[in-house]
């Protein structure tokens, strides 16, 4: 019995726990493409560094207000500074729409020249990110960093495995579920939210029945930059920040969007879980868990899928099979 | 500007000449290192060590009957084997060096070596290149270092472990020449000694997240996790994670490990750790120390003493062989660095060029104790460093 506990405990240590952080970092910045694509239309290769920008501005922000003696106490400041982090990413994203996205929407360009186009805006954002706070690995954490300690959990509990429980990984999914929730009210109950919908159905049906376009593209872009910054200032709370490794998690959540099927938000957050927890669980090494499972079976080698080199290669294969198979996603979203 | 323009166009004239007349009025020696690349902030400082050298040679005007010497800096980029490789090749053909001191990482170091310094004749001293791999390249004995192989640490490394009581461990390493020779190095020592390596997993630098290869290391139930990385880059992820997940609670580290901001960061959450770094408690280290301190070389970087010392060779071995010429340097590398003779600490390169005028004999034993064995490499001497109370502190040198 305490076998199978001591299994289950190293398990969550290792997989479910940080899974579940990861797939919520996932999920916001899915959403954040999902809506891009569904509202405007085209597939936006400029979010991740959309979200190294506006996690960029965050980490300023907290640095200063860290330096005037501003504190949370156990939360990190960096909370303090997140709608600062986002006012700039929003206003980056309405300065780019304005300068360059709003030229070929005019002309109604095809879906791949916008797709090209992001390409381009993604280089920009990539400069300026690292002219505004460099290429290097930042660290703006502060507060208390576990909830659980994995030695204070051995000695409380009298098992042999640890479980450490951090507080950023649980604020993290606290902050994903109150933005999720917000999000869909917003989607399904307010005004503006209901003409995005409509806009993103039917654009010349919505123009017909008196839809302000200007209006859908700007709340569209505000929704989408600030849940850029949020899901980066929570993933670089996490981890790290570093601008490199923001342009890395483009991968994962495209192929979460698409697994969910693009343009549905219910989808973007299931695809979110779906590649974080594949990620995790095809590169975890089981030999430790089978053998508190199963204590007869001596197996050889530590049952390993894959080595973790090749993580970012589990969210492309299933990019591709699912592109394959169900081009549509998991929830029926729009064909790519 | 303009009197630099001048002055380095005149040493390029002068230097010309150089091999023609024999015995020149100035002769140029090459400082090749990375100042731009990984380890950029690490090389100002190994180059103006190794400028110390050549200005205290000058300074006592008996460098080969008051020939006066200059350093010509070219950059390795540490990465690039290409632009290393026109790097030195420049510094050989126009800037007519006598010698090169560098490169700084193992992979540019072979490049050079194979491509400019055996074609060419000319001898290469690197301060800082330590893959087991340059024991053996083809170099017809042109290639030397003054840092030691890292086979050389993985032994030292193992001795400790073992010593320890520690039977089985788990290994990662930084995916590079560097990683890879020590983790080789480390495994093969270790498991001689009886040990057991549970798992030997290779990391990349610069991610955010190290989760997924700590749990991998953590499957296999090790006593405890060797690091062998750079202590601001992947290495210290793999500490971080562990840390949090308590997978791990001893920690074994590299030489590129071994750094204050390690011991800032984690403190009392990784008491007990141990490791190695280049290094010994010798006289002529803080001799040197202080004269770099004049010299106005503030950082306490790696690989400084290692420099200044690859510099001094090759100025004493011309002074042995009473010659500019690159093949009478290269006879003479092996007499200046080892017995018989008299003991050269740092500050005293005068004292030397004297005796050898002379003709009489020396050791050079430098900032760094340089004893150069096998294929001209340094022996090299290790500190072992224990964290205790949350600081490094240095238990013995091996």
């Amino acid at each position: 019995m305490i076998d199978i506990l001591n299994g289950i405990v190293l398990f969550a240590n290792f997989v479910i726990i940080p899974g579940l952080a990861y797939g919520a970092q996932l999920a916001l910045g899915a959403l954040g493409v999902t809506l891009i694509y569904a509202v405007l239309r085209f597939s936006n290769f400029a979010h991740g560094d959309l979200m190294a920008f506006g996690t960029a501005a965050t980490v300023l922000f907290t640095w200063w207000l860290q330096s005037m003696g501003v504190s949370l106490g156990v939360l990190p400041t960096a909370l303090l500074a997140l709608p600062v982090g986002i006012v700039a990413a929003v206003a980056i994203s309405l300065l780019m729409d304005r300068a360059v996205y709003s030229f070929y929407r005019e002309k109604r360009s095809a879906p791949v020249i916008f797709v090209i186009v992001s390409v381009g805006v993604m280089f920009v954002l990539n400069g300026l990110t690292r002219l505004l706070i460099g290429p290097d690995d930042q660290r703006f954490a502060d507060g208390a960093r576990f909830v659980i300690r994995a030695r204070d959990f051995e000695a409380w509990s009298g098992l042999d495995e640890g479980l450490a429980l951090r507080s950023t990984q649980v604020l993290t999914l606290v902050v994903a579920v109150i933005v999720v929730i917000a999000l869909f009210l917003f989607l399904n109950r307010s005004r503006m939210g209901k003409a995005m919908r409509a806009y993103s159905d039917n654009e010349d049906l919505a123009l017909l029945s008196g839809i302000d376009p200007k209006k859908v593209v700007f709340w569209t872009w505000v929704i989408a930059a600030s849940l850029a910054t949020i899901a980066g200032t929570l993933y670089g709370l996490d981890k790290s920040f570093k601008p490199f490794t923001y342009f890395q998690l483009l991968l994962p959540m495209f192929a979460a969007a698409i697994v969910g099927g693009i343009g549905n938000p219910v989808g973007a957050i299931a695809g979110g879980f779906i590649i974080a927890f594949s990620e995790v669980t095809v590169t975890y090494a089981y030999k430790r868990v089978l053998d508190y499972l199963i204590p007869w079976w001596e197996p050889e080698g530590l049952i390993q899928l894959l080595s973790t080199d090749y993580k970012f290669a589990v969210s492309f294969v299933i990019l591709v099979v699912v592109l394959l198979i169900r081009p549509t996603g998991l929830f029926r979203g729009k064909v790519i | 500007m303009k009197t630099f323009l001048i002055g380095t166009a005149i040493a390029a004239l002068a230097s010309s000449g150089a091999l023609a007349e024999g015995h020149a009025d100035s002769a140029n020696i090459g400082i090749v290192l990375g100042f731009t690349g990984p380890i950029e902030s690490l090389t100002p400082d190994m180059a103006s060590s190794a400028e110390l050298a050549i200005a205290e040679a000058n300074a006592s005007g008996l460098f080969l009957d008051g020939t006066t010497l200059a350093a010509i800096r070219a950059d390795s980029t540490c990465i690039d084997a290409g632009a290393a490789t026109a790097a030195a090749e420049r510094l050989v053909t126009s800037d007519n060096v006598i010698g090169i001191v560098g490169a700084d990482c193992s992979g540019v170091t072979t490049a050079i070596a194979s491509n400019v310094a055996v074609p060419n004749g000319v001898v290469l001293i690197s301060p800082s290149a330590t893959s087991p791999a340059l024991s053996s390249i083809e170099d017809n004995d042109l290639f030397f270092r003054t840092a030691p192989s890292d086979a050389r640490q993985g032994q030292i490394l193992a001795d400790i472990v073992t010593e320890r009581g520690i039977d089985s461990v788990a290994i990662t390493y930084t995916n590079n020449d560097y990683g890879l020779g020590l983790a080789d190095a480390f495994q093969a020592a270790f498991e001689a000694a009886g040990g057991t390596v549970e798992i030997v997993a290779a990391h990349e630098d610069g991610k955010g997240d190290y989760s997924a290869e700590v749990g991998a290391l953590a499957a296999v139930g090790a006593d405890a996790l060797a690091v062998l990385g750079y202590v601001d880059q992947g290495g210290r992820g793999i500490i971080q994670s562990s840390v949090d997940t308590g997978a791990f609670d001893t920690f074994i580290l590299g030489d590129g490990m071994i750094g204050e901001s390690l011991t800032d960061a984690f403190g009392p959450d990784i008491e007990g750790t141990f490791g190695t770094a280049p290094g010994s408690d010798s006289e002529g280290f803080a001799v040197f120390e202080t004269m770099a301190r004049e010299d106005n070389i503030t950082g306490d970087g790696p690989y400084r003493g290692e420099s200044y010392d690859a510099a001094s060779l090759i100025i004493l071995a011309a002074q042995a062989a009473g010659s500019l010429d690159r093949g009478d340097i290269q006879a003479n590398i092996l007499n200046v660095a080892n017995a018989p003779g008299e003991p050269i600490g740092p500050g005293e390169l005068a004292k030397a060029l004297e005796i050898l005028a002379k003709g009489g004999e020396i050791d050079f034993v430098g900032a760094t104790g340089v004893e150069l064995i096998g294929p001209g490499e340094a022996a090299g001497s290790y500190r072992e460093l224990e964290v205790i109370d949350g600081a490094f502190q240095t238990l013995g040198v091996r």
